[in-house]
This record gives structure tokens, C-alpha cells and sequence, in this order.
């Protein structure tokens, strides 16, 4: 099982966390902060494993940010090296060439796109058409929101002239 | 950038993104966001807020929070939110809640009834973001708020609902295993589903099921093979092949649950070997996720009733991996040790291997193989290991790990000492670099052996035992700072056995034990193993007539103790004050010479005392009412039973009151008891009520567990339609003859194959001499699995040993070495250097193609004499997986934000296709899948400059595409 999911850039900022088994806020800036320190610290061409207080990180290096993942001490390694490289196709697939900069503005949407893939500390869906699907169905539902609350306004403009 | 381009916030929002992300320090971002966090708690308060606003306002408090700071105030706006009517503003208020609250959280209860709503919703988005928000808050009071709706979902005509809904009933195991246990037939119907994401998502609560309960799961081995038959066939939709390998996530899970269940159990395990196989031959092994599978694979041969053929496949595979990167090295490592378990002469093969690990400098490598190195101790190479395994943990400072090491230590001394001696240098190793972190058990096993020698029996040995502890603790005491525990063994032996071979005088010892007592005056526990340390030794001597005079030091210390604040320090330094007033006599009853070892008979029923008793009744006194029949008159005891009763149950509840029931009669006495309690009477029968409720489906479920799954309906749901059911049986009949035949013959095929491997073994003769210091070092580690004898005590015995094993050693072994340890690709500076290389100009110094050409060479002059045609196919994957370290080079300093061509770090990630044109001129070359993503940056770029919100710290890393 996963526990957490951490993005942090190359300067040790942090893009993202999600928490999936329960760290209170101050023991989650610890973590940050400690598994920063180690993985920032790790030199190419070395594992992309760490073992950190019993369990197991993996992590894995995408332009200037780090995708880590913390799992159990059973769990292989291999596959969760390719959830993350999953994930990151399926960010790519959303966003076009994604860049660091698409999830430091839209890191809302890499959570909602992170909820479709992992459920509970578990891959729930291995297909990223599947997924896409999904993220898509949610959007085109936020863009007829849009445009009603738009049609709204404008009737509300037309009304008040 | 496509339709989410416009980043949709305000100005002011994008802003804070920005200075945050230009913000040189911490303390300069942590400043900025409690600025934020001072204008949100302004504005969120504020009435009329529109819900656009609103919903900003609780992105930026997930902003806040992901960045570390405390945005409690705003949560219950979070939670507003979630109530709302529109998805949209649901969607953020959900996702809000999950990541600002732990299920331990006082709002949740506030949630419950909207996602109690949100579970029965038309639309089926809302019902996937109150399951997404189900699995996250949930806790197990408020289970069976949401249960009933969750299996009712399993039903949905929507796959990602009913997905969701067996996650979340996932996750409900988990955190109580009873309020599920009803359900698993349901899982075993999901299994079926026609949506492969579904019985994807399945196989995660059927694999913790599993388990738990290996034995009542056995009738699904077959539906598993055949799933993961399919799976390995293709003929899941085509959208879940991964890198064209078809669902590896989903053959991952099953080939653990495989695992599993094929543990000991030969029958079973038998219908898996030939899928086993076919996976084994389909995973490419070009690919991480190939890799990956084949790990699973050979956990799975590892762990199911062994199967030669599939050990040797396995074996193979292992020794791909410890020729290939870090990565895999580490997998083969970890495999290994799996494998061991089964045939232990497999690491043989791989000792140089083995080696380079464990010396090599990344650490997560070391301990894996150290890991190893524990699984295979035996007691021919116990020494040479743990003495390794000691200084490496001198070395560290992880404290976490350091534990873990040294009490690997000292159970494998404890296991394998070839000798007392050694046995005791080595714990005090232990204890003197990590006495703090090992469990006190171990210092309590150290003095019991200590104190019972190895058990055989030879008094001799015992006492010499002793004193070369008492030896080597006086010799150690005087260091500084020893580790509490450590001290307290020292004082103990020293008090049993300071004296007792006669070499040191009572006196000698009395002082040093004095000196400890001082030096860490503040350690209570220390103070007290020394005063009754000293207390034996004086014992020890007027037992024997001698004259005892107490050190002056001695006397003052026992005057300070008996003026202790701790009342344990003051009764012991009066007892021995006490002692040394009696006569040898006494002293010698009190106190008697190495008797640690001997029972201690206790009468518990104070026969003793029977007469005292009989007199006092007889004068009048009350007799002893035992306490059970005393608390039985009062009542109390179901008083207790009742309070215990009351906390398990206590728990929030979702339904209506049962009406009163008549009172069950054992309960009565409750109803009479003056209660103080706020319980209402009809409590008791209302728990009693929910266990008989739970009670019943687990009889209805192990009666499903004959439900049987349908394998015909299963293969045509995924199968292309000509694909019948009886072509499959007699494929899978045909095969298992296969796997007979090769049974059958099976000895010979592998004798073969070892002959063929000291063949090419001869080949690569003339190769390049290896140290000797490492050639000794595998001939230590992995010499003589034969010699598992205990070996006899001697000074020199180590060098003779690996002496001989070196001798010893078959004339293959040489070869080996040779081509192992050139292996490694090691340009020596690089693998040190932590750094990023340094790059000041805004053009990339570095090539990285160059680079990966040159890995590449390497990799082929390596390897070409025995796997030259694995490695020409080999290198792009490689490259690929370090094509994104390769081009880390650009920190600060460069001018132009716009990404140099040099930036494009393309390559193939579409399937090892590597692009071959130097990075220059057109560098997205439009052949491949991905959008130039020069031109993407561009535009992003441009956006960015639009809004104005350019990061002026000009890291043009931020344009970079993650994926290339």
C-alpha cells in the first residue's frame, strides 16, 4: 500500500502531497522534510529506492521534480517505479508536454487526476483511457456549470439595464 | 496547453504562487504564507462571498496547508462547501476535506450526511467524489453510516463507480475487518465483472483476504490462474496494455495473490507452473515494467511448492538483474534472498556479484545486501558477516536502521558463535556503538547465557567464558560514555563473577565498580546494578572468611545512596550495609556464590504461614474471604463486565433505537445495581442484538464460499469471440503434460545445463586478476556451504579457514570473478559526486548524448563476450531511463527562460525508439507521438508572460516537460 505521495522540486519546494495512511500536520512537515533531505541528497545512477523508518520510498526524477512515493517494505519497488511514471504519462496525457509549471498553477488538477488513478493507498485503475475518460466527463460538467453561471449573469446584466 | 490553459485564478492567487516560488529561503516563504494565512482568515469570514470567490479562497487554503501551515480556521468552509448543490464546488470541497482532514477529525461527523446524499445521487460524478472522499474520511465509527449505500453500489451501472465502491469497501477491511466480513461474496462476484478495471480494482481486498485466510480462498486458485492466463494473453482491451505489456499492474496483483496461496500447498501450485512459465517468457525484460513483472514471477516461484524448471528460470533472471542497473541489482538482491530460501546454492553463482554490492556506495544497495548476507549466515561464515555488518553500523547514524542491524547482530551471534570469545567481543561491539537502541532483552540474554554458559556441559568452558567477559569488561569500563545498558551488564557480571576465577581482587573490582557509580551518577539504573554488584562481591568474600575492608570511595558511595531520593538506591544500600554486619553463615545463605542460575522456589500458597493463621482464628479473627467470592457478593466484577461491555460497543450509531425488549435475563442484576451509569437499561440487548446480526451472514458467506465461479462466462466476457472455452481447457491439458515431461526429465536437464555453464565459464579464461583481498572476502562469504559445523575455538582460525576455502574453490569460480567485476560501469569521480554538474552558460555543457554514448560503449565492452546479444538491444532502454537524470544541469544563472534547444529531453519513452539527431536545430523532431515540446514551452511561456506572472527567477527547469 501506498502511504503518501510527495512532488517536491529539485530546490526541496513542495508541489504536491497527498497523505493516504494518517500523519497529523506536524509530523507531515517532518516527514517533507526529512525525506527531501534524503532524496535531493542521493547522486544519479543510484537506486531509486530509499529505506526510510521501516518502509520504502520510491522515487523517481522527471526534469526538476521528484515524484516520491512511500510504500510498504513487501511492496515491489519496480512497479511502483512505474505507478509514478504512470501517473506522470497521465498528467502529460491532461495537460500537453506537462511542465513543473502546470502543476505548480493547476495543482488542484493533479490531485483530482492523482484521485482517479490511486484510491486508498491502491492503483485502482491501470488504464489511462479510463482515466481520461473520467477527468474529462468531470470537466465538461465544471465547463456547462461555467457557461450556465455565464448565461445567468448575462440574463441578470439584461434584466438590471 | 489545450482547453485548461487559462490557469483560471485571480491575479492576486497567481501572485502568491509566485512569490512563493521565487521566495529564496523558508523563512521567506514561510513568511509570505502567514501573510496569506493573516488575509484569508479576513476575507473567508466576510458575508456574501461569492462561490467562485469562496471556492479560490479554499484552493489557496489547500495551498497553504500542502506547503505545511496550519489552515484549520478554514476547514469547516471546506465542509460548507461540500454541501453544496453544484459538482463543481462539491468537487473542490471534497477534494478540500480530504486533504485537510485525518478520519480521527471532530468535522467528519458534519460530512457524513452529505455523503450520505451524495452516495444516492443521479449523477454518477458526484457519487465517484463522495466514494473518493468515503475512502479517505470514513473511520470506524461512522462505517456503518455509509455501508449499506456502498454495497449497494456495487451494483451501478457505471464501472468507476462500482471500482470505487469495492476500494472503499477496500479500505473499510482495513480499518475494521468485522463490519465487512458479511461481504465477501460480493468481492467474489466483482471478480466477474465484465469491466477489467473493476476486477482490477477486486483483486486489492481479495489479496488482503487472502491474506489473512489462505485456506478458504483455495477454490479460487483456479479462477486466479485462469484471469491471470488471460491477462498474459492479451485479451484485456487494448487500453490496458502499459509499454505493450498487457495489464502488468493487474498480473502484479494476482501473481501476489498466487503467491500466496500456493504457499506449501503442492496441488495448488502445480496448476500455476505453467502460467508461471508463459510469464515468465512474455515479460520483456527490456522494460522497467517487464522487470517488474518478472520480479513478482520469481517471488511467486520463491514462495509456491518449488518447481526445479522454474528455480532455474528463476535463477536466470536473478542473474540478469545483478548485470544490470542499480535499480535491478537491487531487485536481484532482494530476489535472491527469496530464493535462497529454497535452493541455498544459488548465491554461489552470484558471490562477486554479492561483493560489489555490498561495497558499493550507494547505501540502499548495502542494506538490501546485507539483508541478505543475514539470510544466508551460517556458521562457517557468521564472523566474517557480522563483523561486517558491525563496522557498517558504526558508520551510519540512522537510528531507525542502526537498531534494525544490531539486533541482526546479535541474533545471528547468538545463532552461530563459533566460539565464546568471539561471542562476547562481538556483543560488546554491539553494545558499546548501540547499547542504547537494542531492546534490554538482549542485555538480559546476554547475562543469562553468560550466567548458563552454552548450555553443555562443560564447567570449564563456562568459567572460562566468564572470565574472558570479565576480562574484556574491565578493559572496556574505563571507556567513556558507554551506553546505559551496556553498564548494567558490565556491573552485573562483574558482581556474579568479578572474583570468581581469583585473578582480580575484590578490592580491584569494588573500585572500578565504584568509579562507574560516579561517573554516571545520574543514571539511576546503572547506580543500582553497581551497589548490588558490590553488595555480591562483599557477600562473595566473608562467605569465603576473608576480611573485607570497603574502600573509602565504596563507603562514601554507599553513604551517598542510602541518603538517595530514590527509595530503590536507599533499600539497597541498607541491605548491603546490613550484610556485611552478618556472619559468614547467614551471609552465605543470604547471598550464595553463583546461584543466578538456580530456581527460586516459591510456596504461593504461604503453607508457612497456615499455623500463624490457624492461631489468629482461633483468638477471633475474621477469616481471609479469597477476593473472587468477596467481589462476587458486592457485585463489581459484573459491574466491570458491564463498563468493559460499554466501551467496546461505544461508538456512534446511525439508526434508529431498537424498541425495548424485555431484559435478557442474565443481565439482570444491572437493572438492580444502584447505576451511576448514563446508559439506558435497554442498551444490553440492543449490543447483543448487532452480534447476532453480524453473526448470521458469516454463516450465509461461508456457505457462499461453494459459490463457484464460472470460467466459460469469465474467458468470453474478455476473450474475441472464436475463442471457445474447450479450446482453452485442452491447451492448458496439452501444457500440463508439458510440465510432466519436463518433471520427468528434469535431472538431467539441469546437470546439463551446469556443464554448460563451467563451459563458458572456461572461455573467458585469460581475464583480469582479481584482488585478492576480494576474492577471500567471497570465499569467506560463500565458501564451504558444507562446512556447517561448529567450529572449535582458536586464536588464528579465521585466516586458516579462508585459506583453505580459497583452495578449496572449484577453477570456474576464477572466471567469474573476472567478468563480474567488470561489470560495474563505474567512471569513479561520478558516482560520488552529489552535486549537479555545474553549469554556468546557458547552453548545456554537458551533452547527455555523448554521455549516453558512452555509456553505452561501456556497456557493450562489458558484456559482449556471454551476453552480446541481450546488450545490443539493451542500451536504448537504459539510455531512456537516464535520459532525464542526464540534463539536470541548469540551476540558476541562465538568463533566457526560454528552454535551449539543449533542455529537450525527449527520448524514448515511446518503446526504446532513441532519437539520434544531435540536439540542435529542430530538436522536437515531428516523427514522434509527442507535441515538440519547444513549442509548448514557448506557448506556456507566453501565457505566463501574459498574466504577468513570469517567475523572475528565470529556472527555466519549470518549462521543462516532465516527460520527454
Amino acid at each position: 500500500m501506498i502511504h503518501f505521495v510527495l512532488l517536491i522540486s529539485r530546490q526541496g519546494k513542495v508541489r504536491l502531497t497527498k497523505w493516504y495512511s494518517a500523519y497529523p500536520q506536524k509530523e507531515r512537515t517532518k516527514v517533507i522534510r526529512e525525506i527531501s533531505g534524503e532524496v535531493l541528497a542521493r547522486g544519479p545512477k543510484l537506486c531509486n529506492f530509499v529505506e526510510w523508518r521501516g518502509l520504502k520510498v520510491v522515487y523517481r526524477r522527471y526534469a526538476s521534480l521528484y515524484f516520491c512515493m512511500c510504500i510498504n517494505q513487501g511492496d515491489n519497488e519496480l512497479e511502483v517505479l512505474e505507478i509514478i511514471h504512470h501517473y506522470v504519462e497521465t498528467l502529460d496525457r491532461y495537460f500537453g508536454s506537462v511542465c513543473e509549471l502546470d502543476l505548480i498553477f493547476n495543482f488542484h488538477k493533479a490531485y483530482y487526476i492523482l484521485d482517479e488513478l490511486l484510491l486508498a493507498g491502491e492503483l485502482q485503475e491501470s488504464s489511462k483511457k479510463t482515466v481520461a475518460r473520467l477527468i474529462a466527463g468531470q470537466d465538461a460538467l465544471v465547463e456547462t456549470a461555467k457557461e450556465e453561471a455565464n448565461s445567468i449573469s448575462n440574463i441578470i446584466a439584461q434584466a438590471s439595464k | 496547453m489545450g482547453s485548461q490553459g487559462g490557469f483560471g485564478q485571480s491575479k492576486e492567487f497567481l501572485d502568491l504562487v509566485k512569490s512563493i516560488g521565487e521566495a529564496r529561503s523558508k523563512s521567506e516563504e514561510d513568511r509570505i504564507i502567514l501573510g496569506e494565512i493573516e488575509t484569508l482568515k479576513r476575507r473567508i469570514v466576510e458575508p456574501d462571498i461569492p462561490k467562485r470567490k469562496m471556492k479560490e479562497y479554499i484552493i489557496r487554503l489547500v495551498y497553504v496547508e500542502m506547503l505545511g501551515h496550519d489552515a484549520s480556521f478554514g476547514y469547516i468552509h471546506a465542509v460548507k462547501m461540500t454541501h453544496d448543490d453544484s459538482l463543481l464546488l462539491k468537487r473542490t470541497g471534497y477534494l478540500a476535506v480530504t486533504l485537510f482532514l485525518n478520519e480521527d477529525h471532530d468535522l467528519i461527523i458534519l460530512i457524513v450526511n452529505t455523503i450520505q446524499k451524495d452516495l444516492r445521487s443521479d449523477n454518477y460524478l458526484v457519487v465517484c467524489a463522495a466514494l473518493n472522499a468515503v475512502c479517505r474520511l470514513i473511520n470506524e465509527e461512522t462505517i456503518p453510516a455509509v455501508l449499506p449505500q456502498v454495497v449497494e453500489l456495487l451494483g451501478h451501472a457505471k464501472e468507476a463507480v462500482r471500482k470505487k465502491a469495492i476500494m472503499a469497501l477496500h479500505r473499510f477491511y482495513q480499518k475494521s475487518p468485522a463490519s465487512v466480513l458479511h461481504l465477501i461474496s460480493n468481492f467474489r462476484k466483482t471478480l466477474c465483472d465484465k469491466d477489467p478495471g473493476v476486477m482490477g480494482a477486486t483483486l486489492c481486498p481479495l489479496f488482503d483476504l487472502v491474506t489473512v485466510d489462505v485456506k478458504s480462498h483455495k477454490d479460487l486458485v483456479i479462477s486466479f490462474i485462469s484471469i491471470l492466463k488471460q491477462v498474459a494473453e492479451k485479451r484485456l482491451p487494448k487500453s490496458y496494455e502499459y509499454h505493450q505489456m498487457p495489464a502488468p499492474f493487474i498480473q502484479i496483483k494476482l501473481l501476489k495473490i498466487l503467491a500466496l496461496l500456493g504457499s506449501g500447498d503442492k496441488q495448488a501450485s502445480e496448476q500455476m507452473y505453467t502460467v508461471l512459465g508463459d510469464i515468465f517468457k512474455k515479460s520483456d525484460t527490456l522494460i522497467n515494467i517487464g522487470n517488474a513483472v518478472l520480479y513478482e514471477c520469481i517471488c511467486c516461484v520463491s514462495c509456491i511448492y518449488p518447481n526445479p524448471k522454474l528455480l532455474d528460470t528463476a535463477a536466470d533472471a536473478i542473474s540478469k538483474f545483478l548485470k544490470s542497473d542499480h535499480n535491478l541489482k537491487y531487485m536481484g538482491i532482494d530476489a535472491l534472498g527469496r530464493l535462497i530460501k529454497i535452493s541455498p546454492d544459488i548465491a554461489e553463482q552470484h558471490q562477486l556479484a554479492v561483493i560489489d554490492c555490498l561495497e558499493d556506495p550507494d547505501d540502499t544497495l548495502k542494506r538490501k545486501t546485507f539483508e541478505l548476507l543475514y539470510k544466508m549466515t551460517k556458521s562457517s561464515n557468521v564472523e566474517v558477516i557480522v563483523n561486517r555488518m558491525i563496522d557498517y553500523m558504526i558508520s551510519i547514524n540512522d537510528n531507525h536502521y542502526k537498531t534494525e542491524i544490531a539486533s541482526r547482530c546479535v541474533e545471528l551471534a547468538e545463532q552461530f558463535a563459533p566460539s565464546n570469545h568471539w561471542f562476547i567481543q562481538t556483543m560488546n561491539k554491539v553494545f558499546e556503538h548501540a547499547g542504547d537502541l537494542v531492546n534490554i532483552k538482549v542485555a538480559h540474554n546476554l547475562m543469562r547465557l553468560i550466567a548458563e554458559g552454552f548450555g553443555e556441559d562443560d564447567d570449564n568452558a563456562d568459567s572460562q567464558l566468564r572470565s574472558s567477559a570479565v576480562e574484556s569488561y574491565l578493559r572496556i569500563i574505563a571507556e567513556p560514555k558507554l551506553p546505559s545498558v551496556f553498564l548494567q551488564v558490565i556491573c552485573w557480571v562483574l558482581g556474579e563473577y568479578g572474583t570468581a576465577d581469583g585473578k582480580y581482587s575484590a578490592s580491584y573490582i569494588t573500585g572500578k565498580l565504584c568509579d562507574v557509580a560516579e561517573a554516571y551518577s545520574n543514571d539511576e539504573t546503572v547506580k543500582a546494578y553497581a551497589i548490588t554488584a558490590l553488595m555480591k562481591l562483599y557477600a562473595y568474600e566473608i562467605a569465603a572468611g576473608r576480611k573485607v575492608d570497603i574502600l573509602p570511595e565504596c563507603q562514601s558511595l554507599i553513604e551517598e545512596l542510602s541518603a538517595s531520593h530514590s527509595t530503590d538506591l536507599q533499600q539497597r544500600a541498607y541491605e548491603l550495609q546490613a550484610l556485611i554486619g552478618l556472619d559468614a553463615r547467614a551471609v552465605e545463605t543470604v547471598m550464595p556464590s553463583d546461584a543466578s542460575c538456580e530456581d527460586i522456589e516459591i510456596d504461593k500458597s504461604l503453607s508457612f504461614l497456615n499455623h500463624y493463621v490457624q492461631e489468629s482464628v482461633e483468638k477471633g479473627a475474621q477469616p481471609y474471604i479469597p477476593e473472587s467470592e468477596r467481589t462476587g457478593m458486592l457485585n463489581t466484577s459484573s459491574f466491570r463486565n458491564e463498563d468493559h461491555h460499554e466501551a467496546s460497543m461505544h461508538g456512534l450509531r446511525f439508526e434508529a433505537y431498537d424498541l425495548p425488549k424485555p431484559v435478557v435475563p442474565s443481565k439482570s442484576p444491572v437493572t438492580y445495581t444502584p447505576s451511576t451509569e448514563l446508559v439506558p437499561v435497554p442498551e444490553p440487548s440492543y449490543s447483543r442484538e448487532v452480534h447476532t446480526s453480524t453473526a448470521v451472514p458469516s454463516i450465509s458467506s461461508s456457505g457462499s464460499t461453494e459459490l463457484k465461479l464460472r470460467l466459460d462466462g469469465v474467458q468470453k466476457k474478455w476473450g474475441r469471440p472464436n475463442y471457445s472455452s474447450g479450446s482453452t481447457s485442452t491447451s492448458e491439458s496439452s501444457s500440463q503434460k508439458t510440465v510432466n515431461g519436463v518433471a520427468q526429465t528434469e535431472s538431467v536437464s539441469t546437470s546439463t545445463s551446469r556443464a554448460q555453464a563451467t563451459s563458458s565459464f572456461d572461455l573467458k579464461k585469460p581475464q583480469v586478476e582479481i584482488s585478492p583481498e576480494k576474492q577471500r572476502l567471497a570465499a569467506s562469504l560463500f565458501g564451504g556451504p558444507s562446512k556447517t559445523d561448529k567450529r572449535p575455538t582458536s586464536s588464528s582460525h579465521k585466516v586458516v579457514k579462508s585459506s583453505s576455502h580459497t583452495t578449496e574453490r572449484p577453477p570456474a569460480a576464477k572466471p567469474v570473478d573476472a567478468s563480474e567485476k567488470s561489470t560495474p560501469v563505474q567512471p569513479p569521480p561520478d558516482l560520488l559526486d552529489l552535486g549537479e554538474p555545474t553549469v554556468t552558460s546557458s547552453a548545456p555543457l554537458i551533452d547527455p548524448f555523448k554521455q549516453l554514448e558512452g555509456l553505452l560503449d561501456q556497456g557493450e565492452n562489458v558484456s559482449v563476450p556471454n551476453h552480446g546479444a541481450v546488450n545490443a538491444t539493451k542500451p536504448p532502454e537504459i539510455m531512456s531511463l537516464y535520459v532525464e537524470i542526464a540534463a539536470s544541469g541548469q540551476s540558476g544563472g541562465v538568463v533566457n527562460p526560454i528552454p535551449t534547444n539543449g533542455d529537450d529531453l525527449l527520448s524514448g519513452l515511446s518503446g526504446g525508439s532513441i532519437k539520434t539527431a544531435a540536439p540542435g536545430g529542430a530538436a522536437g523532431s515531428p516523427s514522434l507521438s509527442k507535441g515538440p515540446s519547444l513549442k509548448d514551452s514557448l506557448e506556456k511561456d507566453a501565457l505566463v508572460r501574459q498574466m504577468g506572472v513570469t517567475p523572475t527567477s528565470q529556472n527555466p527547469n519549470l518549462f521543462k516537460d516532465l516527460l520527454g
